[in-house]
């Protein structure tokens, strides 16, 4: 029964590759390439060297806390497609505060200033969401891409104020609020990373993972968190503020998403730059799907998308990078589909055996 | 304000509000057979890219709208095989059908047309008077079809009661799966006004239009004519956002970014005001369990 059980909740990501796979294969002959010259460029620029490894995991820093900011609010039984304008407002936030902090600020509380500045522009977007959702009802999922579009329109008319001339970016942090790249570090081999954009931001996304499960596994705000998700109804006649927890939740998931700036704001380009994103926001609903919104799947799920987003770079001239964005869309909806097939068999299989817990939850 | 401002605002609002109230009109048969459609978005865009590669290479309108709407509904059978037969999360797949739109119209537009962009310019192709008419056609068309009907009727009770559908002998499943494919028939549709109106395709040109025609329906409270009447709120107020634009000189009291959002800021207010206790069909999003296959 428990192995069963176990390959039922890992078949979702399997078929989600399994069917990405053939779906990339089906791309590439469609533009008249050859599969095995494409998968062979992809891992040429992805897990074959020291540049191209470090480049994976710049890739997949920002994804760990978007991936992060949807797996929250899943949790609580909410689906946030807001990442992309949260992360923008945090990122503005980050940038600005680092711009105007005084230069002689010691480096690790220049840093927790942004970070902190970046968490609360994110979460400020997200409570909204979820205000909007507890008072009025409102449905969290448009709210969200509605939010997405006014952040996205409003944040370049705020931000022509601060912008350098001819220029759609700030001016640049302090060097204390930097964060350093690993490149740099005096470590043997570090050398060997020079040119990689990898930078201390990936301790902050893992920290964050860390963070969470914590939270959510060990913790009485999280249980009541997930108490929601299991069951609004039910937790609410057990006595848990649900208004107030989808406002925790979509908050949470805001800042985590705000903490995106640090790797383009603090450890790569040093300034806030309009459209820095390109779709981070909702790869991270991908990757909170594909890592079963578990904060070490989310790691995993991140450096999957990482590498692929790394790789559609690499094949680039003989293929569309746009084939990463299909990609994309294929595994997402193979793994809610599997994910529903392998709950009902998982259901199935409970029943027969006669346990009576309820089976690993699929997703929202 | 003069007359021309006025009737330049009138003008544009029936303009802008074809492809919400097409896509809506979908989205709403869709949900009334209760299947949450937020693929809107998705639907739109594969119904633009197509139409418009079909309309340039055929030099025929006609193809042009057959074969957007074609794509849409080949994009939602995609979407009704992930929710109804697999019973898949339904604002997930719609995600990510939106999210596949996307990246596949990217994909082809560089495949075909060698740009990141945009396709060339199609060539006029004749009066854009039918296709607009043919959103107020399908205004009652599905009108009569949901209320006046024995398909519509059975349709309403697979969104409200698909127990009792089903304790009538009534399949759910195939009404479900005539409310997913009629809503990539209409959104596509939409689609090809966009692209026909823009005379090109342009990449994301569905600019959040799809999540906008879902709200009017939501607001309209699941009802064609109400929906028509949450169109024409969101378009009017888009109709002005343009109007200000181009209107030289004289308004300039609200910032770019702001009149940009304007849609976007009337949605939310819409979705905030909308009373609580909407007529939300009672299955909605709920899928079917096995004996009702």
């Amino acid at each position: 029964m428990r192995v069963s059980g176990a390959l039922w909740w890992l078949l979702p990501p399997l078929a989600g590759l399994l069917v990405a796979l053939v779906c990339a294969d089906l791309l590439i002959l469609a533009y008249g390439g050859s599969p095995l010259e494409v998968y062979r460029l992809f891992l040429a620029g992805t897990w074959t060297s020291p540049y191209g490894i470090g480049q994976v995991l710049f890739k997949a820093t920002p994804l760990i806390l978007t991936g992060l900011s949807v797996a929250v609010a899943l949790e609580a039984g909410l689906l946030n497609v807001g990442a992309e304008g949260q992360l923008a407002l945090g990122a503005f936030a980050m940038g600005l505060v680092g711009t105007y902090l005084p230069p002689a600020t010691p480096g690790p509380l220049a840093i927790a200033c942004c970070l902190g500045a970046g968490f609360l522009g994110g979460a400020a977007a997200g409570a909204l969401a979820g205000a909007l959702k507890a008072w009025r009802g409102a449905h969290e999922v448009i709210v969200t891409i509605m939010l997405n579009f006014i952040i996205l329109a409003k944040l370049s008319d705020v931000g022509k104020v601060f912008y350098l001339r001819e220029s759609v970016h700030t001016p640049p942090i302090v060097p204390a609020a930097a964060l350093g790249r690993a490149s740099d570090l005096p470590l043997a081999g570090a050398a060997a990373l020079r040119g990689s954009a990898l930078n201390g931001a990936l301790l902050v996304a893992l920290g964050s993972a860390l963070v969470l499960w914590w939270l959510l596994a060990r913790t009485a705000p999280g249980f009541r968190l997930r108490a929601v998700g299991q069951g609004a109804p039910a937790a609410e006649a057990a006595g848990i503020p649900v208004g107030r927890q989808m406002i925790l939740a979509l908050g949470l998931a805001g800042g985590l998403s705000g903490l995106v700036g640090a790797n383009a704001v603090l450890g790569y380009k040093h300034y806030y730059e309009e459209g820095f994103s390109g779709g981070i926001g909702f790869m991270g609903i991908a990757v909170a799907l594909v890592g079963r919104s578990h904060p070490a799947g989310i790691v995993l799920a991140a450096l999957l998308f990482g590498t692929l987003s790394q790789g559609g770079l690499a094949v680039n001239a003989v293929l569309p990078k746009e084939i990463v964005d299909v990609l994309e869309g294929v595994i997402i909806l193979a793994v809610a589909a599997a994910a529903a097939v392998a709950s009902g068999e998982l259901r199935r299989v409970l029943a027969t055996t006669g346990t009576g817990s309820n089976p690993q939850g699929n997703g929202p | 304000m003069s007359v021309a401002f006025l009737a330049g605002l009138l003008v544009q609002t029936l303009r802008i509000s074809v492809p919400y109230l097409l896509a809506a009109l979908g989205g709403l048969l869709c949900e009334r057979s209760g299947v949450i459609n937020i693929a809107l978005e998705g639907l739109l865009l594969v119904g633009a890219f197509v139409g418009a590669v079909i309309a340039r290479e055929s030099t025929s309108a006609l193809f042009g709208i057959a074969g957007g709407m074609a794509a849409g509904v080949a994009l939602a059978a995609i979407y009704g095989m992930a929710v109804i037969r697999l019973r898949a999360d339904q604002i997930v797949c719609g995600v990510a059908v939106t999210l596949l739109a996307s990246g596949l119209t990217r994909f082809f537009l560089k495949l075909i047309y060698h740009s990141a962009s945009n396709s060339p310019r199609i060539p006029a192709l004749g009066s854009s008077l039918p296709l607009g008419a043919s959103a107020l056609v399908a205004l009652l068309l599905v009108h009569g079809l949901l209320h006046h009907t024995r398909l519509g009727l059975r349709l309403r009770t697979a969104g409200e009661h698909p127990e009792a559908a089903r304790a009538q002998g009534i399949a759910v499943a195939p009404l479900r799966w005539q409310g997913v494919l009629a809503s990539g028939a209409l959104a596509g549709l939409g689609g090809v006004w966009l692209a026909f109106d823009q005379h090109q395709f342009v990449a994301g040109m569905s600019a959040g239009r799809g999540y906008v025609a879902l709200a009017a329906m939501i607001l309209g409270g699941w009802r064609p004519f109400g929906a028509a009447l949450g169109c024409l709120l969101f378009a009017g107020a888009e109709a002005i956002e343009l109007q200000l634009q181009s209107s030289a000189g004289g308004l300039h009291l609200l910032a770019p970014g702001t009149v940009q959002a304007i849609p976007y800021i009337a949605t939310l207010i819409a979705l905030i005001l909308r009373p609580r206790a909407a007529a939300a069909p009672q299955a909605l999003g709920r899928p079917l369990d096995d004996s009702q296959d």
